[in-house]
């Protein structure tokens, strides 16, 4: 596999990442969401993988078993017993309507693109023309998390950040140190499992994982 | 001697576009067929309803204008002329140099324009419906259309699309996000532009769902068969446009008579591929609710921009 066809495939996996992205913005269904968050995982994996093939980055195919594993498989499979458990099957449901959030979405990818344009003209690595998608996907999973109401799709929307910070260590710099990595692997799943926790509290003490119910968390005067 | 050639194939392609529509939609109500279990009524059964329509007197109301007669001839000879704009045998076409892809999208949003207004001129509330929803849909599919083909035409550097055919077609193959966007964006609108299921269903009458047969509900005989026609080859002028824009690979080239029944043959791989895809996509969705149109558009549109987008970003 010669390095300019990597850097080819590494692009399309940007684009699907990117995709996968926009996707969580417009998914109605929560089972949805998830399955959309496994796709992002996988490419997010298999591009790692590619870079550290083109860069001789041995350490990065580590990590990328390390995102297949955690990602792909145990963050939501986590995520699908939590839904089962609190029974929220439903709909999401969006503070802003579908289509607004996706002009805003587009708007923040030219963003990122403008943000990033200096560091492409000065890196000369091979994955350097990801790294405006990388930043768009950590502003998409922002946005995911400022325009969603339940704590669920917050926290998928968080997690799509992290996947998007992931790509971004992997575009610019060719990945973290693989100590880092492996802190950063497993504070997603303690997290993960603390959100768990923090949903049952939550609709134990709302009856509803609404958010906007906290707003009610106020001392009486 | 070059000359009459071209005009030659334009003619030839003309003739291909008016004999093959109609075998094209046959071929795919016989995919949809076989998908669903029923008996087929065979790929030419479409010759045969143009036939008993040509063949049957023309009812028209009372009250229509002129426009209502003329629409019919007007839709039908821009999609002929469409036809003679996009390269679907030979890219050595006279007037593919006078009119770009921006005239092709214009081509047909002049006949759905004048369809809507025939649609509205008997007064019927159908028709006025039907207009209106056509309307609502394609103020929506149009720039959606217009980005898919402009990053195509990013690619390929060029809005003439015997130049895009050229380029794409001979130039490094190399995996392009830009293009893959580009197609997915396309399919969407072709659905919603030829009036194919998720959108629309081309065979029902039923009043609350129809938006195409809406508008088209008080024409007859000879005039619905024209624009029953002009409906076929605007399914297969979308199936040959997306064939020259994303897989344009075996169209001939200019002067190359030899190339042409190789061409012909791919062409006719090509088409009955992109058939069953559409029978695919038609047998596994759903009708969506008229509400849902929009957002199945803005998905078109994003997907265009995205592949615009990311021309600049990653290639």
């Amino acid at each position: 596999m010669p390095i300019s066809f990597a850097a080819q495939l590494n692009s399309v996996l940007a684009a699907l990442i990117l995709l996968t992205a926009f996707g969580l913005l417009a998914q109605r269904r929560i089972y949805g969401l998830l399955h959309l968050f496994a796709w992002q995982g996988l490419f997010l994996s298999i591009s790692t993988a590619v870079v550290g093939y083109a860069a001789g980055q041995h350490h990065l195919y580590i990590s990328s078993i390390l995102t297949l594993a955690l990602k792909v498989i145990v963050l939501p499979y986590i995520l699908h017993v939590l839904i089962i458990r609190l029974k929220i099957q439903k709909e999401v449901e969006t503070l802003v309507n579908i289509p607004a959030t996706m002009l805003m979405g587009i708007a923040l990818v030219i963003f990122s693109y403008h943000l990033t344009s200096p560091i492409r003209e000065l890196s000369t690595l091979v994955t350097r023309s990801t790294i405006a998608v990388a930043l768009a996907t950590v502003m998409l999973g922002l946005l995911m998390m400022i325009t969603r109401k339940h704590a669920v799709t917050q926290i998928i929307g968080f997690l799509a950040m992290e996947n998007g910070l992931f790509f971004a260590a992997t575009s610019a710099t060719y990945g973290m140190p693989l100590v880092v990595e492996l802190g950063v692997a497993l504070d997603i799943l303690i997290a993960a499992f603390i959100f768990g926790i923090f949903f049952f509290h939550i609709r134990t003490t709302f009856d509803s994982l609404d958010v906007e119910q906290m707003a009610r968390l106020k001392e009486e005067d | 001697m070059s000359e009459i050639l071209s005009y030659l194939l334009e003619g030839l392609q003309i003739l291909l576009l008016l004999s093959a529509a109609p075998v094209f939609t046959g071929w795919v109500r016989t995919v949809r067929c076989w998908a669903q279990g029923r008996t087929t009524a065979g790929i030419f059964q479409p010759y045969r309803d143009l036939m008993k329509l040509f063949h049957k007197d023309i009812v028209l109301a009372e009250n229509a204008s002129w426009i209502f007669r003329f629409t019919p001839y007007l839709v039908f000879g821009a999609a002929v002329l469409a036809g003679a704009i996009i390269p679907i045998l030979s890219v050595d076409l006279p007037l593919s140099t006078t009119a770009d892809v921006i005239a092709l999208v214009a081509l047909f949003a002049m006949s759905r324009f004048f369809t809507a207004l025939a649609g509205m001129d008997i007064g019927t509330a159908f028709g006025g419906m039907g207009s209106s929803r056509e309307m609502t849909i394609a103020s929506l599919a149009e720039p959606a259309m217009l980005m898919a083909v402009f990053t195509v035409s990013l690619a390929s550097k060029s809005t003439s699309l015997s130049q895009m055919v050229q380029v794409i077609g001979h130039g490094q193959l190399i995996l392009r996000p830009s293009l893959a966007f580009a197609l997915l964006a396309f399919v969407l609108i072709t659905l919603a532009e030829t009036g194919r299921v998720p959108v629309d269903n081309p065979v029902t009458h039923l009043e609350l769902t129809m938006i195409h047969e809406g508008m088209v509900l008080e024409y007859s005989g000879r005039h619905l068969a024209l624009i029953e026609w002009a409906g076929m080859m605007k399914l297969f002028l979308f199936a040959v446009l997306g064939i020259a824009s994303f897989f344009p690979w075996g169209i001939a080239e200019a002067g190359n008579l030899i190339a042409l029944p190789l061409a012909l043959l791919l062409l006719i791989a090509k088409l009955a591929l992109a058939g069953a895809g559409l029978v695919l996509i038609e047998t596994g969705l759903a009708k969506m609710r008229l509400f849902r149109v929009p957002e199945f558009l803005g998905s078109a549109f994003l997907f265009a921009t995205l592949g615009m987008l990311s021309y600049f970003m990653l290639e």
